[in-house]
C-alpha cells in the first residue's frame, strides 16, 4: 500500500469516527435535498434535461480543438491575452509573471478550484505577494490554512462557532454566534480588499467558444467585485470548460444552480469578453484567459472515460455520495473530493498513486444517477479498478482472484472448498474478531453468518430425489 | 512549437480514438428523440406579457428582489424617494440614460456618475446604485445588464442597495430569449461585461444558514414601466 | 417496465399458463441463504410454472470482476453463459448477480467472439421482483406475512436494474404486511463486494447510518431483494443488539 492509501486510510478511520462531523454534513445537506428535488421537478422533463447536457458537452469535449480555437481567437480579437498552459507550473509561472510585470501589491481572488489544482495561492505568496481570497467559504479556509472541504461549499464541515473562533484569533473581531453578523465581519474586509487590490484572479465556470466570452456563477458578488476594479483580471480555466454556444448557457445555468445548489439559479451569472471596451465607464485595462491542460488531454485520451470531462463541477455527486458523507471532504488528500475527483485523480496526479480512491466505494451508483451530464462516473471507478490491476496487480489479491476462479470453474472443486469451510466455520467461530482471524476486517464491527447446514445445490439434490 | 501548438496537438491526438456510445439503460431517452425546443425540457415562461410579468414578480419575491409595477414615470420616482427615505440615502451612484436621468434629477440627492469613468471610493461610499437594464427575465426572476447599460461593471454590485429601471418591452419570456435579444442587438461587437442578476447578494457557507447581501448588493429593487 | 422476453414466452403465458424457468442461484445465496432459493422455487411453483436448476453453475464472477480482475471474471462468466445457453428465462436471486449479468456481462464481453451470447443472456435474464412483476404480469402472489416491515433498496436492483417499483407492489399485495418506508431506503448499506472488507470503517459507519434509519421506522422486519445486503445489515444490528430481523422479498412472499 502506498504512502497516500495509507493516509487515506488514516484519516478515514479518523472521520469515520468523528460523528459530531457526521451530523453537521447530514445537516448541512438536508436543506440541499429537499430544494433540489423541488426545483428538478419544476423542470418538465429533467431525465431530458440531462440527456441534452450530456449530448451538448460530448459535442463540445469530442471537437475540442476546434471550439478551443475558435474560443481564444474570439478572446483575443476583443483584446485579451490568452496563454496557453500545457501545464500547471507554466500556469503558475504565467501568473506570477503578470503580477510582477506589474507591480502589483495586493491580490484578490474569487473561487477556483482550478487555482487549487494548481496551488497558485502557494507559488503567489512565495514570489511575495498577499493573497485574499474573497468566497466567504474560502477566504475561512485560507485563514484555517486547510483546503477546501467540498468544492462548492469549502466550508461545510464547520459551525459558527469555530467560524467565530477563527474571526476572533486572526481578525480580532467580536465573538458572535449570529451567521449575519459573521458574514458581515467578512464583507467588511472584503470592502477595502476589492478597491485597494491591483490584480484579480477568478476562474470560470463555462468558456463559450461561439461568442469568446467566460461565464462565472456565484451567489456572493465577490467574483464581480474581484473583476470590476482590479486593473488586471487574469483567469484561470481548465480546457474542458467549453460550451459551443451562447445560448447553451440557458441549460447549463438553471442546471447547474439546481444540481449544485439546490437553487433554481445562482445569483449572479456574468460573461467576460475582454478587458474594458472604448466607452466603458470601468473594468480592467487588462484581461489574461489562462487555458490549463495540466494532464486534461490524457484524460480525453482515454475513450472510454472521456465523458468525466464533462463535469462542470456542480458538486452534486459529493452531496449524494454515502462515502464523502462519511469520510468527509479532507480525507480524500486531493483538490478534487467524491466520486468525481475519485474518478479523475489518478488520471491528473497518476494512477499508481491514486487508485484507491476508486477502490473506496461501494459502487452505489448514486453519482451517476444525480450528475446533470450524465458522466458514468461510478463505472469509471470499476475502470479504473481494472486499469489499475493491469498495469500492477498486487501478487496476493491476483493470486486469491486466480484461485477463486479456478475454483468457480470447476463445480466439484467449489462443492469440496464450500465443505472444507463449513467444517473450519466453528474454529474461526473460536478466534473471530482477534487477531487471528482471517476475517476481521468484517468481524471486527459486524456478526458473520453461519454458513447453511445444507447448500442450495445439496437441498436442490435431496428435492430430486423424493 | 508554441504552447498552443502543443495543447491543439495533444487534443488531436487524443481524439483520434472515437469515444464508445454513451450507454442509455432502462429504456432511458436517448438524446435523438429529445426535442431540440428549449421550452420543453426547462421550467415553462409566461406567453403573455401579463403572464411573464405576473411570473416575474412571482419569482422575485421567491428571491427576495423588491418588485414594483408602474403606471408612469412619477410613480416610479415616488417610488425610488420612498426608498431613499426609508434608507437614509445621502448620495447614490447611476450612470447617464433615459430613465435614469429623469429619475435622478427628481431625487435631487448628490450623485457619482460612472459615465467616464469615477473614483472608487466615490462609489464605494454611495448608498445606492442606480442603473437600467438590457432585459428582464420572467422564468427566472433576473434582471440582465451590461456594462452600457448598467454604468460598466461596478455599480450594480458595489453599493449596497440597487435599484433598476426597466420597460416593458425589455421582459423576454426566458434565458433563450434574453441570450438571442443581446446576440441580435450586439451582434459582434459584445460589451465586455454581461451579467444575469437574480436577487441580492447571498450566502449560505456558514453551517449552509441563507443570509443576504454577502459582497454584493444587501437589497435589489426592480421598477418596471410601461 | 421490461419488455417481455419473447412472444414465443408471451405465448406460452397466455395459453397454458405454465412456462419453464431456469434459476442461477449466486454463490452466497447458495452457501449461506439456500432458503432464498427454496423460497423462489415455492413462489414460481405456486403460481404454476415449472422451474429448473442446473447443478454446474457456481458463481456469476462479479467478486473478480469488481476487484477489476476482468479476465478472471470473463473465465467464469463464459461457464455461466454455457450453463445458461439453452434456459428460456432465467431468474436470479439477487439484485447485485442480476446487475453483473444484464449491465456487465455485456461490458465484460464487447469485442469478444461471446458478445453476442453475453447479450442474449442478459437480455432473458430477470432479478426475481422484475421477473414476476415485468414477465408472469403478477403483483399478488398469495402471500400472507402479518407485521411492520420496512425495505431497503439494493443499490443495483435499485439503479443498475430501475427495480424500484416492483418489490413495493408485490409487498403491497402480501396480506397482513405493513410496510413503511424508511427515509434512508435508497442510501447504500456499504456492503459494496470486497469493498466491505478492504475498507471496512467506511462499510460500517455507512451501515450504522442505514440501521439507524430502519430502527427509525420501528419495524420488526427489513426486506430486501438482494442478501449481501441483508448480510451486512444483519451484521450490524447483530452487535447493536438490535432485534429487528432481516428477510429476504423471496422468503417473505413465499409465506402463506
Amino acid at each position: 500500500m502506498n504512502a497516500g492509501a495509507k493516509e487515506f486510510n488514516e484519516a478515514a478511520r479518523r472521520n469515520t469516527a468523528d460523528l459530531r462531523q457526521h451530523d453537521r454534513i447530514q445537516k448541512a445537506l438536508a436543506g440541499y435535498y429537499l430544494k433540489r428535488e423541488d426545483y428538478q421537478n419544476r423542470f418538465p422533463d429533467w431525465a431530458g434535461a440531462r440527456d441534452l447536457a450530456a449530448e451538448i458537452k460530448r459535442e463540445a469535449i469530442n471537437h475540442l480543438d476546434r471550439y478551443l480555437d475558435e474560443f481564444a481567437s474570439r478572446l483575443e480579437a476583443r483584446g485579451t491575452k490568452v496563454f496557453w498552459a500545457p501545464d500547471g507550473q507554466a500556469a503558475r509561472d504565467y501568473i506570477v509573471g503578470v503580477a510582477r510585470q506589474h507591480k502589483v501589491r495586493s491580490i484578490i481572488k474569487s473561487k477556483s478550484m482550478t487555482a487549487e489544482e494548481i496551488h497558485l495561492n502557494d507559488a503567489l505568496e512565495q514570489a511575495g505577494f498577499e493573497v485574499v481570497e474573497s468566497d466567504l467559504g474560502e477566504y475561512i479556509v485560507q485563514l484555517r490554512r486547510e483546503p477546501p472541504y467540498h468544492i462548492v461549499f469549502p466550508a461545510m464541515h464547520l459551525t459558527r462557532q469555530q467560524i467565530s473562533d477563527l474571526f476572533h484569533d486572526r481578525l480580532g473581531s467580536e465573538p458572535t454566534n449570529n451567521p449575519e453578523d459573521l458574514t458581515m465581519i467578512a464583507r467588511r474586509i472584503m470592502r477595502r480588499k476589492y478597491c485597494e487590490a491591483d490584480l484579480g484572479i477568478s476562474g470560470a465556470n463555462f468558456a463559450i467558444a461561439e461568442t469568446g466570452m467566460i461565464s462565472i456563477t456565484e451567489n456572493e458578488g465577490n467574483a464581480r467585485l474581484t473583476t470590476s476594479l482590479p486593473k488586471i483580471h487574469v483567469a484561470l480555466v481548465g480546457i474542458e470548460k467549453v460550451l459551443p454556444k451562447l445560448s447553451d448557457l440557458a441549460l447549463f445555468l438553471p442546471m447547474l444552480a439546481t444540481a449544485g445548489a439546490g437553487q433554481p439559479i445562482t445569483c449572479y451569472n456574468t460573461l467576460y469578453g475582454g478587458p474594458r471596451q472604448p466607452g466603458e465607464s470601468d473594468g480592467p485595462e487588462e484581461f489574461h484567459v489562462v487555458l490549463l491542460d495540466n494532464r486534461r488531454t490524457e484524460l480525453l485520451a482515454d475513450a472510454e472515460q472521456r465523458d468525466a470531462l464533462h463535469c462542470i463541477r456542480c458538486g452534486a455527486c459529493l452531496n449524494v455520495c454515502p462515502v464523502f458523507k462519511n469520510i468527509g471532504g479532507h480525507s480524500y488528500g486531493t483538490t478534487y473530493q467524491g466520486p468525481i475527483g475519485s474518478v479523475i485523480t489518478p488520471h491528473l496526479r497518476g494512477l499508481q498513486d491514486w487508485k484507491h480512491l476508486s477502490q473506496a466505494s461501494s459502487l452505489c451508483g448514486a453519482c451517476s444517477q444525480t450528475c446533470p451530464v450524465k458522466i458514468d462516473l461510478h463505472h469509471h471507478l470499476l475502470h479504473n479498478r481494472r486499469n489499475a490491476v493491469r498495469l500492477r496487480p498486487a501478487p496476493m489479491e491476483k493470486c486469491l482472484q486466480a484461485g477463486l476462479a479456478f475454483v468457480m470453474c470447476r463445480p466439484r472443486l467449489y462443492a469440496l472448498a464450500a465443505r472444507l469451510a463449513r467444517i473450519a466455520q466453528p474454529l474461526s467461530r473460536l478466534v473471530e474478531g482477534t487477531v487471528l482471524d482471517p476475517l476481521r476486517a468484517w468481524t471486527k464491527t459486524r456478526s458473520i453468518p453461519p454458513m447453511a447446514v445444507k447448500s442450495f445445490h445439496q437441498l436442490w439434490q435431496e428435492r430430486k430425489k423424493s | 512549437m508554441t504552447n498552443r501548438e502543443i495543447i491543439l496537438g495533444r487534443i488531436r491526438e487524443a481524439l483520434k480514438v472515437v469515444a464508445p456510445p454513451p450507454i442509455f439503460r432502462n429504456g432511458a431517452a436517448g438524446p435523438s428523440r429529445l426535442p431540440a425546443v428549449p421550452s420543453l425540457w426547462l421550467p415553462p415562461a409566461g406567453v403573455t406579457l401579463g403572464e411573464q410579468i405576473e411570473l416575474f414578480r412571482r419569482n422575485a419575491e421567491e428571491l427576495t428582489a423588491g418588485f414594483f409595477e408602474c403606471a408612469n414615470l412619477s410613480e416610479a420616482i415616488q417610488r425610488v424617494k420612498e426608498l431613499a427615505v426609508a434608507g437614509g440615502w445621502k448620495k447614490i451612484g447611476r450612470h447617464s440614460g433615459e430613465l435614469t436621468d429623469a429619475l435622478a434629477q427628481e431625487l435631487g440627492l448628490p450623485e457619482v456618475r460612472t459615465d467616464g469613468g469615477y473614483a472608487v471610493d466615490d462609489l464605494e461610499s454611495c448608498d445606492a446604485g442606480l442603473t437600467e437594464c438590457e432585459a428582464l427575465v420572467a422564468q427566472t426572476g433576473s434582471v440582465l445588464v451590461s456594462a452600457p447599460s448598467a454604468g460598466g461593471r461596478a455599480l450594480s454590485v458595489l453599493p449596497p442597495h440597487h435599484v433598476v429601471l426597466a420597460r416593458g418591452s425589455q421582459m423576454v419570456p426566458d434565458l433563450t430569449a434574453a441570450l438571442q435579444r443581446v446576440q441580435k442587438k450586439f451582434q459582434d461587437k459584445f460589451p465586455s461585461f454581461l451579467s444575469f442578476i437574480s436577487g441580492p447578494s447571498r450566502t449560505g457557507d456558514i453551517e449552509r444558514i441563507l443570509v443576504l447581501g454577502a459582497h454584493g448588493p444587501k437589497k435589489l429593487t426592480i421598477l418596471l414601466l410601461p | 417496465m421490461r419488455a417481455p422476453i419473447s412472444a414465443r414466452f408471451t405465448n406460452k403465458l397466455n395459453q397454458s399458463r405454465r412456462v419453464k424457468i431456469t434459476l442461477f442461484i449466486p454463490c452466497f445465496v447458495d452457501q449461506f441463504y439456500p432458503q432464498v432459493g427454496m423460497s423462489i422455487v415455492q413462489v414460481l411453483e405456486r403460481l404454476g410454472h415449472s422451474v429448473d436448476y442446473p447443478e454446474a453453475q457456481t458463481c456469476c464472477g462479479q467478486p473478480a470482476f469488481n476487484a477489476g480482475y476482468w479476465d478472471e471474471a470473463r473465465a467464469v462468466a463464459e461457464r455461466q453463459m454455457t450453463i445458461f445457453r439453452d434456459a428460456e428465462a432465467v431468474v436470479i436471486a439477487s439484485g447485485s448477480c442480476g446487475a453483473m449479468v444484464q449491465v456487465y456481462y455485456p461490458e465484460l464481453f464487447r469485442h469478444h467472439p461471446r458478445e453476442k451470447e453475453a447479450r442474449t443472456l442478459a437480455a432473458k435474464t430477470f432479478e426475481f421482483s422484475d421477473f414476476l412483476v415485468s414477465q408472469l404480469r403478477v403483483v399478488d402472489v398469495g402471500a400472507r406475512f402479518p407485521g411492520r416491515a420496512t425495505f431497503h433498496d439494493g443499490c443495483h436492483a435499485l439503479r443498475e436494474l430501475g427495480l424500484k417499483k416492483p418489490p413495493r407492489q408485490l409487498l403491497q399485495h402480501v396480506r397482513g404486511l405493513e410496510l413503511v418506508e424508511m427515509p434512508e431506503a435508497e442510501t447504500c448499506c456499504g456492503f459494496g463486494g470486497t469493498f466491505a472488507v478492504k475498507f471496512p470503517m467506511i462499510s460500517t459507519a455507512m451501515g450504522e447510518v442505514k440501521c439507524s434509519s430502519i430502527a427509525d421506522t420501528g419495524a420488526e422486519y427489513v426486506i430486501s431483494n438482494d442478501s449481501s445486503c441483508l448480510m451486512q445489515i444483519r451484521g450490524i444490528l447483530d452487535r447493536q443488539g438490535r432485534s429487528t430481523k432481516t428477510l429476504h422479498l423471496a422468503e417473505v412472499l413465499a409465506q402463506t
